[in-house]
């Protein structure tokens, strides 16, 4: 278990001030100047050195990513984009971090930028976050106050830092979707390549991090990345905040060490399984767009990203979803099927027209009403969709439902056979407890 | 150059190609809806996957560049495979999803027999559907009078949103909601502003945007095509004439890179209706103030007193805007024979002569160099209506980055931006002073200076000729010179010399009370004749040339006839025949050839090609069809610059000629822009 030492979040509930005061009290902005004064190279050497993976769930190593900006040039600026658009269903790690701790992200950004050449860095942030937006924002004011930001600031790398309101879209969190937004276009995915590395924001150089890969940066430089990569297995290195919410008997945020296995996660902050273990029944590990691994398989598995890869699942943005056996999986799966229904931009095709198919398909089995072999049909359409698309979306709708019929088709063959064995259709399997 | 794999066959392309590109060029044929040539890359129909080594997923092929290609381990060429069972996939994967939500209504669908996705079903997808939920349905929108929306068989490829945001400039169209609740429409469903709007109906690969005067007229397999011109303005733009029977169905645009890529305006495409209706098809005879029909003979014999009883030196022939170069030719022939020399192919009025040299009188940068341009100055014109394609390269060009553009002349919406100069005379003068603009014309390499018919029918035409030629300089290999004319037959009859002879008159002399006895006007529909002289109208449509007649003989329209054309450019080109003039309507060669005979001035030829043989003798340039002959520019006795501002020639895009006016669909447009205006004005 972490010990209360190693934890860089250490406001995550709010308990202190969330204002500059008491950041600075907690260590933030501590000798900020002294890690710019290091040098580029040292930033970006040390961030690959912790071996911190991309906290947005892709798991991209971040030092790296940040070594791929192009020498600075006067006509193209570089710009450090933050995707706070944390829209991914059952993720609330972002949330946190902005509510209670934003000056860990306001010094975050700095230092990237200056890592990486960068006098702007422009934060979007999900639509539905107000309160946050408030926080952000008046974080930000004070550090503009105390001169740790702006054109002269004490720090002495120029640099100005934007709070972007977005407006609600699920799809705005993708890097290249949330570039279009940000300069006032439609949010839809942009094609690669080119990438943002080379032609991002405004067509210059762009780099698009995490709202946790760029807040846990200072620490990280603070204690060096010998402390960060100390915990967790290899290649999964470091802490991770969990977001655990589902059928636990406490659900909460919490900053544990990677590779931590599920049994000790779940025990240590959770309060235990609602009902005991005996009662879990398959867990979404990584936020809802990854699929679901039934019980036998998670509960000693470790959460980092290699793990659960091997899973066939991802850590994803580690929200771990936890379903007991009072779900009816098939409909919570539907269920994220509609909303991945509902948050395709429309751009291309198999997105566009199969995350409806598989939405109907799912809305009829999830009463039984259907044939066995649409199981089938059901899952050659999810790998039509995956892979084809411009963006991760369609993988992201197609899944949780490769998920579901991997580990649950029995589920879905029983309600079928229940439907047709049930002389009065009108009166449908009785549908899950709530 | 780079070189790449594709199934196994090393080819040899430029780095920037894409794979689709790169593919074509190996003979591999890729399936696509949402690639266009012409449009920027959307990459969002997906069909276009293939798979290349080393991705590890499927990449669109129209997307991804040949530079963006990885070599292989040994630093072999990158390898693109499109025939594995993994494209394969991919494609009938996408084609499924297409086609669910795509209604099955085929048989009364226009688009049946032409339509990408009909063939691309048959090539790539699979026989039958797994579909079973109900499809998606769609409101249909209304978007203007040309263009019939059927939205349910929207595929999303946003060609339209593209080419209006684009080509036409005018971002009418986008797409409202989000994923399979997207739409394609315009704003409030209002209609599109553009007069390139019919083409959305060409690039729509599917059903759904179809031109809406040919809505349920015909299918495509029962039409005759004929490769021709168009006259509608001076572009001479490449079209396909599509008839059936004796009917002209619908007009098309063909691909020529040279003059209009593969766009056309709405009124060279729409003008369809036109050819119907208020037509000539028989002899009329003027007797007690009112037209009568007569036959060919009678008309020929009221003719024939009238010559007789006059002299050549009373006797006029006008050429109006559609002629073409052999029915000008034949007129000239005639009027020699007569021993007159009052001639004018002029209607409006311009100053522009053939006397000056063939460089002052066409568009000597052409349209295909207008992208090599690098500061464009506008003079007394407003292209978007003078000539719409043309302009759509301009936007082009700007859109490209690194031009400046000035214009002197009445302040338009153009869809590009440009610098606002002046308004007329004087700010010409201070340019030809060599301030302000003058300075980045003369600095750049390609300068060009359009000039519109506006600024050259003033009495100070030939002056504004002269100041903008010296503004467009002279540079090695480049004139920077371009005349922008109005009328299809203008360059043709001024190659022909159909301007005055010694001591003749010009078409505003003739045209006063008195001024001659007998005036032969081929299809001069856009000047006041003043009553007095007898005049012989020889035309297509009943407009206002048609109601000035004594005598009118019915002549042919452009599909009509096969006939040689010169646009602004100088280019000679072919329009050839599409089907046959109605009733008694004959050829306009042919009539004057029969008309040589009865007043006694009998032509030296019995066929088309007497005449051509006949014109190539003379005009030999018009024998290189295609081909640009270039000329000099010496403006003599220009005069002084006068004062006062420009106004475009072209004051109503929509009828601009006898076809158009008598076009429903045109004068629908046309209502439809005056409304605009009108709401834009308040």
């Amino acid at each position: 278990m972490l010990d209360d030492k190693d934890r860089i979040f250490t406001n995550l509930y709010g308990y202190g001030d969330w204002g500059l005061k008491g950041a600075m009290a907690r260590g933030a902005w501590d000798n900020t100047k002294g890690l710019i004064e290091k040098g580029k190279d040292w930033i970006i050497e040390e961030m690959k050195a912790s071996g911190l993976r991309g906290r947005g769930g892709a798991g991209f190593p971040t030092g790296l990513k940040w070594s791929f900006m192009p020498k600075p040039d006067p006509l193209r600026p570089s710009y450090l984009v933050v995707n706070a658009d944390e829209s991914e269903p059952g993720t609330c790690k972002d949330r946190e971090i902005m509510r209670n701790d934003p000056h860990l992200l306001i010094e975050g950004c700095m230092i990237a930028s200056f890592a990486m050449g960068a006098h702007a860095c422009y934060v979007y942030l999900r639509g539905e976050y107000i309160l946050e937006r408030e926080r952000l924002q008046a974080a930000v004011d004070q550090a503009y106050e105390a001169g740790l930001v702006g054109k002269n600031n004490k720090n002495g790398w120029p640099f100005d830092i934007y709070v972007h309101h977005g407006a609600g879209a699920y799809i705005c969190g993708e890097e290249t979707a949330l570039l279009e937004s940000l300069e006032g276009k439609k949010g839809m995915p942009r094609l690669k390549p080119p990438f943002p590395a080379n032609m991002g924001l405004y067509g210059c150089p762009t780099t698009v991090n995490n709202v946790e890969s760029i807040a846990v940066a200072p620490t990280i430089l603070r204690r060096g990345a010998a402390w960060f990569s100390s915990f967790g297995a290899k290649n999964n290195a470091g802490t991770k905040l969990f977001c655990v919410s589902g059928h636990v008997n406490t659900p909460c945020n919490v900053e544990e060490a990677m590779s931590l296995p599920f049994r000790e996660l779940i025990d240590r902050h959770c309060g235990g399984i609602r009902g005991g273990w005996d009662n879990l029944l398959a867990v979404i590990p990584g936020g809802s767009s990854v699929p679901c691994v039934p019980a036998h398989e998670i509960i000693d598995a470790a959460m980092d990203f290699d793990t659960l890869r091997g899973l066939k699942s991802g850590l994803g943005t580690a929200a771990v979803i936890v379903l007991d056996k009072s779900t009816d999986i098939v409909r919570a799966i539907t269920r994220i099927s509609y909303f991945y229904k509902h948050e395709s931009c429309g751009q291309c095709t198999p997105c566009r027209e199969g995350t409806g198919w598989m939405w109907r398909v799912l809305t009829r089995m999830c009463e039984g009403r259907a044939q066995k072999r649409e199981i089938d049909m059901l899952l050659e359409v999810s790998t039509q969709i995956e892979g084809h698309t411009i963006c991760a979306l369609g993988d992201a709708a197609a899944w949780p439902v490769q998920g579901l019929i991997r580990h649950f088709r029995h589920e879905i063959e029983k309600r079928i056979d229940d439907y047709s064995a049930n002389p009065h259709s009108d009166t449908v399997a009785p549908l899950a407890a709530e | 150059m780079t070189k790449i794999i594709v199934d196994g066959k090393e080819v040899d392309v430029p780095a920037e190609y894409t794979l689709l590109q790169a593919c074509e060029e190996a003979g591999a044929e890729i399936p696509r809806f949402c690639f266009h040539e012409r449009l920027s890359i959307a990459g969002n129909c997906r069909m276009c996957l293939v798979e290349l080594k080393g991705a590890p997923k499927p990449v669109a092929s129209c997307a991804w560049a040949v530079k963006d290609c990885r070599p292989g381990p040994n630093g072999e060429p990158p390898s693109v495979v499109t025939k594995s069972p993994t494209v394969k996939k991919a494609r009938n994967g996408v084609m499924e999803f297409l086609l669910i939500n795509h209604p099955l209504d085929c048989p009364i669908c226009d688009q049946g027999g032409e339509c990408d996705l009909q063939d691309q079903a048959m090539a790539f997808g699979v026989d039958n559907s797994r579909y079973a939920e109900n499809k998606r349905a769609v409101e249909d929108k209304y978007i203007g009078p040309l263009v019939r929306t059927s939205m349910n068989r929207c595929i999303h490829c946003t060609r339209c949103v593209r080419f209006t945001a684009e080509v036409a400039g005018t971002a009418d169209m986008g797409a409202i909601g989000r994923g399979e609740d997207m739409e394609i429409t315009t704003y409030l469903e209002t209609a599109m502003a553009s007069e390139l709007q019919g083409n959305v109906a060409d690039l729509c690969p599917v059903g759904a945007l179809l031109p809406k005067p040919y809505a349920f007229k015909a299918r495509p397999w029962e039409l005759g095509k004929t490769e021709s011109i168009d006259v509608m303005d001076a572009l001479g733009s490449a079209i396909r004439v599509d008839v059936r029977g004796r009917e002209v169905m619908r007009i098309l645009p063909r691909v020529n890179e040279a003059v209009n890529e593969e766009w056309i305006s709405d009124k060279t495409r729409q003008v369809v209706d036109g050819l119907k209706r208020q037509r000539l098809d028989r002899p009329y005879i003027r007797k007690d103030g009112r037209l009568v029909p007569a036959t060919w003979s009678e008309a020929f014999a009221a003719i024939a007193t009238r010559v007789k009883a006059t002299t050549p030196a009373r006797i006029g022939a006008l050429a109006g805007d559609l002629a073409s170069v052999e029915d000008m030719f034949a007129l000239k022939s005639l009027m020699a024979n007569l021993g007159s020399s009052n001639l004018d192919c002029r209607q409006d009025g311009t100053k522009l002569d053939p006397s000056f040299g063939r460089g002052s009188y066409i568009f000597n940068p052409t349209v295909a160099g207008l992208e090599e341009a690098d500061a464009i100055l506008i003079v007394g014109s407003n292209p978007r209506k003078e000539s719409p394609v043309l302009n759509a390269r301009i936007l082009k060009r700007w859109r490209m980055g690194g031009v400046e553009i000035g214009l002197v002349g009445e302040r338009a919406d153009l869809t590009y931006s440009y610098q606002y100069l002046g308004a007329g005379a004087e700010t010409l003068a201070e340019l030809s002073a060599g301030k302000g603009f003058a300075e980045v014309l003369a600095k750049a390499q390609r300068p060009v200076v359009i000039v519109g018919q506006g600024a050259l029918l003033r009495a100070d035409g030939a002056a504004v000729l002269a100041a903008c030629a010296k503004l467009a300089g002279s540079r090695d290999g480049w004139n920077g010179l371009a005349v922008l004319h109005t009328a299809a037959a203008r360059v043709g009859g001024l190659d022909l010399g159909f301007v005055p002879g010694q001591g003749g008159m010009d078409a505003w002399a003739m045209t006063r009370p008195g001024a001659l006895d007998v005036l032969f006007n081929l299809g001069a529909d856009e000047l006041e004749i003043a009553p007095g002289a007898f005049v012989v109208y020889q035309g297509t449509h009943g407009d206002r040339g048609a109601h000035r007649a004594d005598v009118i003989l019915p002549g042919a329209t452009y599909t009509e006839k096969s006939g040689l054309y010169v646009n602004t450019e100088g280019r000679v080109q072919y329009a050839e025949r599409a089907n046959f003039a109605p009733g008694d309507a004959r050829e306009d060669w042919a009539i004057l050839r029969a008309l040589s005979e009865v007043v006694g001035a009998k032509l030296g030829f019995d066929s088309l090609a007497d005449l051509r043989k006949a014109l190539y003798a003379t005009y030999p340039h018009f024998a290189r069809v295609d081909a640009i002959q270039g000329g000099a520019i010496n403006i003599a006795n220009a005069g002084a610059l006068g004062t006062g501002a420009f106004t475009s020639a072209v004051d109503d895009f929509y009828l601009t000629n006898p076809i158009a006016r008598a076009s429903a669909v045109m004068a629908e447009c046309s209502a439809l822009a005056k409304g605009r205006l009108q709401q834009a004005a308040e």
